[in-house]
């Protein structure tokens, strides 16, 4: 039985790190959904990065493992087994269309929460945040409504309550 | 602050620093400033190898034969990807490596520059870590962080990258700091309430095994030590693999041979029965576990293991333990002691006394020749005729002669027993023996290996020649690939496709035109001469022993088999044909 896990590492801001976690799961074979990476604190000069993965139980923990034992990754958390925690992700959707098939893409837009953040006479560019399958839910709709193009961030998630990573 | 010194001058001083006495390396462009501060300097030998995989092989042997890190150093590009093989194998069997590696000058990083390679983008899956320096002020640093990486928790190589304008420009050194590591901190001592469960579960054990292996080794002299005690202590049998040799003295009346694909039947068939296995050091390798479904299926198992992704990553742990051997071997004792525990004698004694029947069976017996000279034989009477020497040791290269070796060869203690054991490396034996040489200049360095195996590095008789170094290089010449050979009689209906050895060097003329002695044994009355002379003579030997081209290794357990169906002989062979399922593994 496979599982999905949404995994939170920190890890030393340093050229070659994102290269490491990136080759470790390619070369053993791991699936990523997603990845994000980003600094998040620049003065110890840490990164973090939210992985979305999918294995079975005993591949999970491999991963946790395997990532742990990297030489700069400070910590690993994979926030799937802790609990309760918040996750989203964010789309930018551009979708083409004039008449009836514009007006309708507008309105779903509407239903979902989605920002128009630009428009041409011809185009819309929405932003939408929120769970990965709203965002595919929203992207299904669009495609019969014109759908050209999609840039996701992956999933970034953290643990809820107040004690930090 | 110390005064200002040139990038070259800072590294040497930190390898100084870091305890270095020895450097294998080959120079080139890259890493001439670097050569160039050796030149005028005292406190590092440098020994020059002809081909970087000699270098890393090398530094193996000295590490291991020493428990200190072993130091590399090449140039940019080839270089470079020459010691990748090395670096690989020193990930494999957890070989503290670190390997300067010379870089095109910065401002040229990435404009396909003359012998220019992306050193770290090509050793990071290879290496422990790694580093490319683009800054000379945190030049020392990265040293010793190389070497606290490479030496800690489960020890590896290391690469450091250098670009020539950061050897050649001007900084300040830095000693090494107290400080640990920011973020790489192994766990070192085990978690007590694990160990006490590991003791209970061994006093309640019917049928208790001690499956010990590199991690034991890795953890130093103390480690090996410990073990004995704590083996002798519970009575329970122990086994070990191929990298732990020499953990538990083979003397031992406990020691049940290797296990493994070519491990003993007694060992294996103890592994397959146990109802404990208590891990130490080992990490459940398929040579060691063959079919991983049928593998121990009666057994509770506690691993310690001081790599966590080492634990419950081919086999279910029940009692994981995570910590450096040595120490998680000292407190198991404690507690067993505190606790007066005992092994339930009668049980215990009922297991000892199935063992003793699969003893019985005697499996590394062979059909002995008068006319040929059987691998077995040979190693017999190396093993004889070195007895009662505690400075012998051994490295190999990688085939059927290696399986004989860890089979026939009797290690009595830790670090004496060299072979590449994960990745499998044709050519490491040469190098390897080059590298415990240099560290143990006075005692008897034997590699065994096979007449294909050490054309792979043959270059090296180069390197032992200018050190005079007098490794005794014993050759079980069959003119094949025995492996390979022994694989394709067992699953290719004995097609030897392009395994026999055509145009084989005549390996006397070929020691002698080194400068070192070639001897030649072509029946089995000539094998104690040869040996008897290869030991006497105080200069590199190369002794080609001809051997039955036609021998298998045996035990065996035939790929995609589990334990209890080994093979003990070829009668065996035939009986059982190899599954469709493990055609497929290697």
């Amino acid at each position: 039985m496979t599982e999905r896990h949404v995994i939170a590492v920190l890890v030393d801001n340093e050229p070659g790190v994102l290269a490491r976690v990136i080759g470790l799961f390619s070369g053993r074979g791991y699936n990523i959904e997603s990845l994000t990476v980003s600094e998040v604190d620049a003065e110890a000069g840490l990164s973090r990065i939210n992985v979305v993965t999918i294995g079975t139980p005993m591949i999970i923990e491999q991963i946790k493992n395997q990532l742990d034992r990297l030489v700069p990754v400070h910590s690993v958390r994979d926030l799937t087994e802790e609990g309760p925690h918040v996750e989203t992700e964010l789309a930018l959707l551009k979708v083409a269309g004039q008449g009836d098939k514009r007006v309708e893409a507008l309105r779903i837009a509407d239903i979902f929460g989605a920002k128009v953040d630009d428009t041409t006479l011809e185009s819309f560019i929405f932003r939408l945040d929120g769970q990965t399958e709203k965002i595919d839910r929203f992207i299904g709709l669009m495609k019969p409504l014109g759908l050209i193009e999609v840039a996701r961030t992956g999933a970034v998630a953290i643990s809820r309550g107040k004690e930090g990573i | 602050m110390s005064q200002e010194m040139t990038g070259s001058e800072i590294v040497l001083r930190a390898l100084v620093d870091q305890g270095v006495d020895t450097v294998f390396g080959y120079p080139g462009g890259a890493v001439l400033p670097i050569y160039d501060a050796l030149h005028v300097q005292n406190s590092i030998r440098h020994i020059l190898v002809r081909q970087e995989g000699g270098a890393v092989h090398a530094a193996e042997g000295y590490a291991r034969s020493t428990g200190k890190v072993g130091v590399v150093l090449v140039t940019s590009g080839p270089g470079a990807t020459n010691a990748v093989t090395g670096l690989t194998d020193a990930l494999m069997d957890s070989v503290p490596v670190v390997c300067l590696t010379g870089q095109v000058p910065t401002h040229l990083i990435g404009n396909d520059a003359f012998q220019e390679a992306d050193t770290t983008g090509i050793t990071r899956p290879c290496t422990k870590h790694n580093y490319l320096v683009k800054d000379i002020d945190g030049l020392a640093q990265t040293v010793h962080e190389a070497f606290y990486v490479a030496r800690s928790g489960r020890p590896g190589p290391v690469v450091i990258d250098l670009p020539k304008d950061i050897l050649q420009g001007k900084g300040s050194y830095a000693p090494p700091s107290v400080n640990g590591h920011r973020s790489y901190k192994p766990k070192r001592k085990g978690d007590i309430d694990r160990i006490e469960e590991a003791a209970a579960a061994m006093a309640q054990a019917e049928r208790p095994l001690f499956y010990c292996g590199g991690g034991v080794i890795n953890a130093g002299p103390k480690a090996s030590h410990l073990l004995t005690e704590l083996v002798k202590l519970t009575g329970f049998p122990c086994t070990l693999t191929l990298m732990g040799l020499g953990a538990l003295p083979a003397s031992s009346k406990q020691f049940l041979g290797m296990v493994g694909m070519h491990g003993t039947y007694e060992s294996n068939l103890a592994m397959h029965h146990c109802d404990l296995m208590i891990n130490i050091g080992a990490r459940f390798d398929d040579r060691v576990t063959g079919k991983l479904d049928e593998f121990a299926p009666h057994s509770k198992k506690i691993h310690v293991d001081i790599d966590p992704s080492s634990i419950n990553k081919n086999v279910r742990a029940d009692i994981p333990i995570v910590g450096d051997a040595a120490h998680v071997i000292e407190d198991l004792t404690k507690v067993w002691k505190a606790r007066q525990y005992r092994a339930d004698r009668k049980k215990l004694d009922a297991w000892w006394a199935q063992i003793d029947e699969w003893r019985g069976r005697d499996c590394l017996k062979y059909k002995p020749s008068d006319t040929l000279i059987k691998p077995q034989y040979a190693l017999e009477r190396l093993r004889e005729l070195t007895r009662g020497r505690d400075d012998v040791f051994v490295t190999t290269e990688v085939g059927q002669h290696q399986m004989w070796a860890a089979q026939f060869l009797p290690f009595e203690k830790p670090n004496h027993w060299m072979t590449s054991g994960g990745l499998g490396t044709m050519g490491y034996g040469l190098p390897a023996a080059m590298g415990v040489q240099v560290a143990h200049p006075d005692a008897l360095v034997i590699d065994v290996a096979g007449e294909a195996s050490v054309l792979m590095n043959i270059q090296e008789m180069s390197t032992v020649a200018q050190y005079r170094l007098p490794v005794k290089i014993f050759i079980l010449n069959n003119e094949y690939m025995g492996m390979v050979r022994q694989w394709q009689e067992l699953l290719h209906g004995g097609r030897y496709s392009e395994s026999y050895m055509d145009s084989l060097p005549d390996f006397v003329k070929l020691a002698e035109s080194f400068g070192a002695v070639g001897l030649r044994a072509e029946k089995p009355e000539d094998v104690d001469g040869v040996i008897e002379e290869m030991i006497a003579v105080d200069k590199a030997v190369i002794a080609d022993i001809l051997v039955d081209k036609a021998e298998n290794c045996f035990p065996m357990i035939p790929s995609g088999a589990a334990h209890h169906k080994m093979l003990l002989g070829p009668e065996d062979q035939a009986d059982n044909p190899v599954s469709e399922e493990g055609m497929v593994l290697v």
